[in-house]
């Protein structure tokens, strides 16, 4: 996954934690160590895709407009990566049984990763980052008693 | 955007109660597969009753949902089948859904998600800490709904061969 995708997805993962919010790129780039000017773009990206709009002005910034039940982690790499044609064969017509073999296994793992993006939303994200902010918690107080 | 369309809940969900099949919910039950499927199956639903719900009660759970207020409406939304199983692939105790549908004109209702939890409260009295399924990984929905109830991969790959090559 390139780094734009997993940008996006941290930013939307953010801002749909609270739609009402207004959230800056700067305030996003620092929590994640990137810099505005790439965020910018990735944000720029994301506001083309109708996922968030921009607020300009003061206490202005990026807020959430998506929808977070059927927007899907494949939606958002898509945007970035062209998720196609990840599986690639140089030259079919002089590809070896060994290049065509190692295709296939390329393919398998290509296609599950797929299915896996695409099965996970930013609504289940967020359940997911609660239930292990959950768990963390639990692990604390069992490390403290 | 497309995506799964999760019937995990719109809003807060119909007022349903989850229990025991019943014989005379087969009918209901082999409608809502039929649908989902496209193939109407009696003979197999025969046998899963048959299997499921009249032995071994402990280990084996055949769930429906039943809506609280039916009045003209169909008398079942969905069902569930969950067992025990044990020492299968070598793994401890564990609970298997291996059944699983909504009808499609009552999703968006929490009935999916209240057959689930209620499947994991069954498996973790029986006193199992496990719960697995397997989804085509093609079918956004299934595979969609079982991801946004927090399951993840587990240990096992699922492999097969076509006996004709």
């Amino acid at each position: 996954m390139q780094k734009s995708s997993r940008l996006a997805i941290y930013a939307l993962i953010d801002l749909a934690a609270d739609p009402e919010r207004q959230v800056s790129v700067s305030e996003i780039g620092e929590k994640y160590r990137v810099s505005a000017h790439h965020l910018a773009k990735v944000m720029h990206a994301l506001g083309r895709a109708g996922l968030v709009q921009s607020i300009r002005g003061v206490g202005g910034g990026y807020s959430f407009i998506g929808n977070a039940k059927r927007t899907t982690l494949l939606d958002i790499i898509s945007l970035f990566e062209d998720t196609s044609s990840d599986c690639k064969l140089t030259d079919p017509r002089v590809a070896t049984d060994a290049e065509w073999v190692l295709f296939d296994i390329m393919c398998e793992i290509d296609d599950l990763a797929k299915a896996t993006f695409g099965s996970i939303t930013i609504s289940t994200m967020l359940k997911q980052i609660e239930r292990r902010k959950k768990s963390v918690a639990a692990q604390q107080v069992a490390a403290e008693v | 955007m497309t995506g799964p369309d999760q019937n995990n809940g719109e809003d807060n969900g119909l007022d349903i109660r989850i229990r025991r099949v019943d014989r005379k919910d087969l009918d209901a039950v082999i409608a809502i597969d039929a649908q989902v499927t496209g193939n109407s199956k009696p003979d197999y639903w025969n046998d899963l009753f048959d299997r499921y719900a009249t032995r071994r009660l402990n280990e084996r759970f055949f769930v429906v949902a039943e809506p609280v207020n039916a009045g003209d409406g169909p008398s079942i939304l969905g069902y569930l089948i969950g067992e025990i199983r044990t020492w299968e692939f070598g793994s401890e105790p564990c609970g298997w859904i291996f059944a699983f549908a909504v009808d499609p004109a009552a999703r968006l209702q929490r009935i999916g998600e209240r057959m689930f939890q209620n499947m994991s409260d069954e498996f973790r009295q029986a006193g199992v800490n496990t719960m697995r399924t397997m989804v085509l990984r093609h079918e956004p929905l299934p595979m969609g709904f079982f991801r946004s109830e927090g399951m993840v991969a587990g240990p096992y790959i699922q492999l097969e061969k076509d006996l004709n090559d």
